[in-house]
């Protein structure tokens, strides 16, 4: 059977997450309540593909993330991997899956154990998951350190997290995620802690990874200034639902979503001369316990008509390859 | 607009810690003008927070400053008291930090802020001060219901905006805003920018602006320091450093920096990383990375100069 062409298929995602309450706030109110985090998306990540997924705070992007790495599970819907859906495995083969998808997260140093010297981070799940032991391991971890450009590799093996530089503790994680030769990676805002001359750097770095060791990137940003310089294709969320998505070019250049507009109008230019003309919607990303009925994006949308805030649109296909759910 | 509201002459702040004393601030001379937004950019270790801090005298221990001399309003403030200095922080110079719920009294009502902000410096009448007050947080862009709200009620960027409001309601010669937006998601962000904007240029505020964020500096500098390594590299208008920047610092920075109004463009990469701060490089702190570097810079330090009219930098470039 020919291999498809996505890496990622999610149909129907949803995750929510019931709010904590007090005892007497549960007495008084009896229904329970949720953040709807993710609220029902669909999307596909290809093979060998940056996937970029951007929005502001409780978008949903993280959680996504999460949800695909089974780090949570999900309130409905489903995650096929490689042809796989996920949630039909055991938990000792989800633990074998877990090779073939891998983390990278915003804070280097809070994702690195401080007491573990790097090298032996870096070869870690090597040994968990019995893919080499002592010289073998050290071999590998070297190799991979070289790769990454972590050098003096056999120096900076022996050297704790906080003995290095932001940049060298990023180049660490992406090693330590790369080690097993993962299919998936997903990367949670992965150069937002590190220094804006640094960035470019690593941005370059996880580019020519994914073409030496054959990746796929799901890269996660509110950064969409960033987002431009490696994702192929990208969808934007808003309080947990996807209102764009296709080509980065396409979305980029030919917006379709008011949302979309206004947050790629929003983003500071580095050029005094740059003045920005879209306005801002009015107000600010309201609770995802109670989202807005209709469309989400209603209550601020400059374009808002009658039907936005009866019926949610639905994610179509309006140009090839360009997705938007609005109505207008 | 040409008054001098603050000008600090070779300042230097350390920072001792076991494995030696970190210069943070190294030899900064700036002067900050009426009526303008002054942007000081640089990357993380470049010590521009740390200057920030040291003008309001909030430096955290171990930092001390050891040299130079902060005049403001005719007085060094490093000769003030720390009850002058808590006088002038409260009445003359404003804040707004990255994260504005330290700044802002969680038990108290953002009405009773302003209140009191304002029958100390203003009106004292009660009835008068809470009309002037629901008259700033209109103009602040939120809703005067929400007046009687607690801090914790209001979002991120609602009380970033509280803090401009504090600032104006005080009529503060001097507002130190350190990272104020990094905290917010972008549209709030923009949001924010446009009414600091709108309210700079209506009361021509004074605003030192301290950002790792080259694109907010662009929207609302007026001139722009950048420092590297605790050293300022350089110092123009903002037209003249983003079209001809002059220490190869700046040009690579500027490069670096993704622009999302671009398309086909790539981002420059600047290789190494800022220096130890304990040991810093001989010469020019800069020199290691440095794609113009000759053999003077690695020995001696260029001074900051004015190379062009109102555009200083320090690089032995110019020097010849």
């Amino acid at each position: 059977m020919p291999e498809s062409e996505n890496l990622v298929e999610v149909r129907g995602l949803k995750k929510w997450f019931p709010v904590q309450k007090s005892f007497i706030e549960r007495l008084v109110t009896r229904q329970r309540q949720f953040v709807h985090a993710v609220d029902g998306i669909d999307f596909d990540i290809c093979r060998g593909e940056v996937f970029g997924l951007a929005g502001e705070s409780g978008s949903g992007k993280t959680t996504t993330g999460r949800l695909i790495l089974r780090l949570e599970e999900q309130t409905d819907g489903n995650i096929v991997f490689d042809g796989v859906n996920l949630a039909s495995l055991s938990k000792e083969e989800m633990r074998r899956m877990r090779q073939r998808m891998q983390v990278i997260f915003q804070d280097p140093l809070a994702s690195m154990n401080p007491r573990m010297k790097t090298g032996d981070a870096i070869g870690h799940s090597l040994m968990i998951f019995g893919a080499a032991r002592g010289e073998e391991k050290r071999r590998r971890v070297l190799d991979m350190m070289e790769r990454v450009g972590l050098t003096p590799a056999h120096i900076l093996y022996n050297k704790y997290p906080h003995q290095l530089s932001g940049g060298q503790r990023q180049r660490a994680v992406i090693a330590r995620a790369l080690i097993l030769h993962p299919d998936l990676i997903v990367a949670d805002e992965p150069i937002a802690m590190a220094d804006v001359s640094v960035r470019a750097l690593l941005l370059d770095l996880m580019l020519q990874l994914k073409q030496d060791f054959n990746l796929t990137y799901l890269f996660i940003t509110h950064d969409l200034a960033t987002a431009k310089y490696i994702c192929d294709r990208i969808a934007i969320m808003y309080l947990g639902r996807i209102v764009e998505m296709g080509r980065l070019t396409d979305v980029y250049r030919h917006a379709l979503h008011p949302y979309t507009q206004a947050l790629l109008a929003a983003v500071p230019v580095p050029n005094p001369r740059f003045r920005r003309t879209t306005a801002m919607p009015r107000g600010e990303i309201p609770n995802p316990i109670n989202p807005p009925i209709g469309c989400r994006f209603h209550p601020r949308c400059p374009a808002a008509r009658a039907d936005c805030s009866k019926d949610e649109p639905e994610l179509r296909e309006v140009q090839k390859d360009h997705f938007v759910a609005c109505h207008g | 607009m040409n008054e001098r509201v603050l000008e600090i002459s070779d300042l230097c702040v350390d920072y001792p810690t076991r494995a030696g004393i970190v210069r943070a601030v190294d030899d900064v001379s700036l002067t900050v003008y009426g009526g303008e937004v002054l942007g000081l950019v640089g990357e993380s270790g470049c010590g521009k927070s740390t200057l920030g801090m040291a003008i309001l005298r909030l430096l955290r221990l171990p930092g001390k400053i050891v040299g130079g001399k902060i005049v403001f309003d005719g007085q060094n403030m490093l000769e003030l008291s720390e009850e002058e200095m808590r006088r002038l922080r409260g009445a003359r110079i404003s804040t707004i930090f990255q994260d504005p719920m330290t700044c802002l009294n969680p038990l108290q009502r953002v009405s009773d802020h302003f209140i009191e902000t304002i029958r100390t410096h203003g009106s004292q009448d009660k009835h008068e001060a809470r009309r002037q007050a629901a008259q700033l947080i209109d103009r602040l862009g939120i809703r005067t219901e929400r007046l009687d709200d607690y801090p914790h009620q209001f979002s991120g960027g609602m009380r970033q905006r509280v803090m401009i409001g504090l600032a104006l309601a005080l009529n503060a010669d001097l507002i130190i805003a350190d990272e104020p937006t990094t905290s917010l998601d972008v549209i709030v962000e923009a949001q924010f920018l446009d009414l600091l904007r709108d309210l700079q240029q209506q009361f021509k505020l004074t605003i030192i602006l301290i950002t790792h964020n080259i694109g907010v500096v662009a929207e609302l500098a007026d001139r722009v320091a950048v420092m590297y390594a605790g050293k300022l590299m350089e110092l123009a208008e903002a037209l003249p450093l983003f079209d001809t920047p002059l220490h190869p610092y700046t040009k690579g920075l500027l490069s670096s920096v993704p622009n999302i109004s671009l398309t086909e463009d790539h981002l420059q990469i600047m290789s190494g990383a800022p220096p130890d701060l304990i040991n810093p490089p001989p010469g020019c702190r800069f020199h290691p990375r440095c794609p113009r570097v000759r053999e003077r810079c690695r020995v001696e330090e260029p001074p900051f100069k004015e190379v062009r009219l109102g555009h200083w930098t320090a690089c032995w470039l110019y020097e010849e």
